[in-house]
């Protein structure tokens, strides 16, 4: 008999072994867990300590640089560097640089992942297996390794200090392992849906662009901010193919301020913040996902 | 920054991915009227759809690998700047397997070696790898409970994973400095130091270490978490009926249930380590041959030396090595079966 008030076997179960849990927890000694906490607590002042430091040596008030005292906001704090930073130097001019290139990248990145993807996760076709081996295996490419080629083809095709170099060069950069994350993504999507769609006339192109594509957006926009990212944060290539001052990049123009830190160590962390802020929160945003992508294969194995 | 500047640079960059864009749709026209039209293959879709990245990374990967290859056995260098063509044989540059033969008989560097350099890199990836493992592991279990505070606790300990590498590089660079860094300002209240952290070949190599182990951990806790997550808790309760204690709990069930997680993560883990040109480059800067691994050696050679045929060959010699380690790791592991279906 079940009457509208009784309640499903498993879930009693379910509640019963949650609240043994729970009491179990609250039974625990409680110096395990002043220990836990104090663990956690050392990692994340480990983690954040470099931060804050930039942080505090960036409102330091300008005579104050070299001091060594460890204080969060120090006394006389200032926004002055923030505001050196954006009007005194080359940063907006750097992060234009950046921004542009690492957009013009990102969307060739993108698109051809994408549609790829989608060819790895519903055909057969031949050497589909060994295509997806070979996209891991130029993980192991070293970045040195590439450098020396790409360099030496750059000038050979005058595309050395120009941004159509540094789009080109980096705009595959990522696809292999995007291409991983967005099959591992389609995968989950119930084919019948698409099978749906062809059965109303869809071609399965169509189906692909507009059935498969609008329910990945999710994915497509992580696997967007993974090119972004790995863009935004490459250093080498831009190394190598930019010299000319108004095309640097920003992780160039950051080492222009190390290289005389004596005197420009608040600039310096005070243009680190203002880079950091925007790609921290895009991170966290994306980590879960790709994450899920580094281990899509094992999980499933 | 003008308006000028940002508007010429959006055009320069619009062009080239118009260009690319009608590369492409050539690519496709042309595949369509081959494939489909003419052939009638059963696989010319697939085939479609895959060609843009065919095309891309065997032009930016393929070829200049193989035009690398080339290089390598050619003798080109900064006073040998030239187009060495086929293998140099045009241009007087063939050198056959000479540059090979050096990797190993010769210095790399001025004065460091092949084989001193594989140890550095063998040690700095062990080294390295190990910690990351073991305190990415000891942290995702702290945080695998329900406990307040949880998700700020992971926010933050992620944290040196989300800041761009070469800002903390720049940061940790600028705190190893031997007065006002804080490195050796907080042993300094400990009574200790100073530590000749960018001076002395051991401290620089254990600077590098310190800077990497402290970026790579919230990367090994994040997927060991993700792992953890995914270990039914009957396990540990069925376990616990039985009398089990925590740390055979934690022997047989969670490491096994582990595996399928931590494997990948520890052969992606130790590749990008060994590949780690970002740390030794930044905290090291090019300064002591000591701290130099491999790849770094090899950027070095190449750019700093400005000998490209060497550098060429020196390149694939890494690469083969590292190969080697990853097909015999994988095939050890059998980590990768299943993700092909």
């Amino acid at each position: 008999m079940s009457g509208p008030t009784s309640v499903p076997a498993p879930a009693v179960a379910q509640a019963a072994r949650t609240a043994v849990r729970e009491a179990g927890g609250r039974r625990g000694p409680r110096w395990k867990n002043i220990a836990v906490h104090g663990l956690l607590i050392l990692a994340c002042i480990i983690a954040a300590f470099p931060i804050l430091r930039v942080l505090s040596v960036a409102l330091r008030p300008g005579n104050t640089i070299l001091q060594s005292e460890f204080e969060l906001i120090p006394e006389g704090a200032t926004f002055d560097s923030f505001v050196n930073v954006l009007t005194k130097t080359d940063l907006p001019l750097w992060l234009m640089n950046s921004i542009i290139i690492t957009v013009g990248t990102s969307i060739i990145g993108v698109g051809i992942a994408a549609t790829s993807a989608y060819a790895f996760s519903r055909y057969k076709f031949p050497f589909r297996g060994l295509g997806l081996t070979v996209l891991l295996a130029t993980q192991l490419i070293p970045a040195a390794m590439l450098l020396v080629p790409l360099y030496l083809l750059a000038v050979q095709f005058k595309l050395a200090n120009s941004y159509i170099g540094m789009v080109i060069g980096l705009s595959v950069t990522a696809v292999p392992f995007s291409i991983w994350i967005l099959k591992g993504y389609y995968d989950t999507v119930p084919i019948e849906l698409e099978e749906a769609a062809r059965i109303d006339g869809c071609s399965q192109l169509e189906a692909f662009w507009r059935i498969l594509l609008p329910l990945s957006v999710p994915a497509l926009v992580v696997v967007f901010l993974f090119n972004f990212l790995t863009a935004w944060n490459d250093y080498f290539l831009a190394r190598i193919l930019l010299s000319r001052e108004e095309l640097l990049t920003w992780p160039l123009g950051l080492q222009r301020f190390q290289q005389q830190f004596q005197t420009q160590w608040n600039e310096l962390a005070a243009a680190s913040i203002l880079i950091s802020i925007p790609v921290v929160l895009l991170f966290l945003y994306s980590s879960k996902w790709l994450v899920s992508g580094v281990t899509a294969g094992g999980v499933k194995g | 920054m003008s308006l000028d500047a940002f508007i010429s640079a959006t055009v320069q960059v619009g062009l080239t991915l118009v260009t690319v864009a009608i590369i492409f749709a050539l690519l496709e026209g042309f595949l369509y009227l081959v494939l489909v039209k003419l052939l009638r293959w059963k696989y010319a879709v697939p085939i479609m759809l895959v060609a843009p990245a065919i095309v891309g990374l065997a032009v930016l990967i393929l070829w200049p690998l193989l035009w690398e290859l080339n290089v390598s056995f050619t003798g080109m260098s900064l006073r040998n700047f030239r187009d060495p063509g086929f293998l140099g044989l045009g241009e007087d540059l063939f050198v056959g397997v000479d540059n090979y033969v050096q990797v190993f008989t010769q210095p790399v560097l001025q004065t460091t070696g092949f084989w001193q350099l594989l140890l550095q890199t063998v040690l700095w990836t062990v080294i390295n790898v190990f910690f990351h493992v073991t305190l990415g592991m000891a942290l995702a279990l702290l945080l695998h409970r329900p406990m307040r505070g949880k998700g700020i606790y992971r926010a933050l300990i992620i944290l040196p994973w989300a800041i761009p590498q070469v800002i903390a590089l720049l940061i940790w660079r600028t705190e190893y400095n031997n007065e006002y860094g804080a490195a050796n300002q907080l042993l300094g209240l400990l009574g200790l130091g100073p530590v000749p952290w960018l001076s002395d070949p051991f401290w620089n190599f254990v600077a590098m270490i310190l800077a990497n182990v402290w970026l790579g951990v919230p990367f090994m806790m994040v997927i060991i978490l993700g792992g953890l997550q995914s270990i039914p808790n009957d396990y540990y309760e069925a376990a616990e009926i039985d009398g089990a204690s925590s740390r055979q709990s934690f022997r047989n069930i969670t490491l096994p249930l582990l595996r399928p997680v931590l494997t990948p993560a520890i052969i992606l883990g130790t590749v990008w380590t060994f590949n780690n040109i970002n740390v030794p480059y930044f905290i090291n800067q090019n300064e002591l041959e000591t701290s130099d691994i491999l790849v770094t050696a090899l950027f070095r050679q190449a750019f700093q030396y400005n000998r490209y045929g060497d550098a060429a060959a020196f390149a694939f010699v890494i690469f083969v090595i590292l190969l080697i380690f990853t097909v015999f790791y994988v095939r050890r592991t059998g980590s990768l079966r299943g993700a092909y279906e």
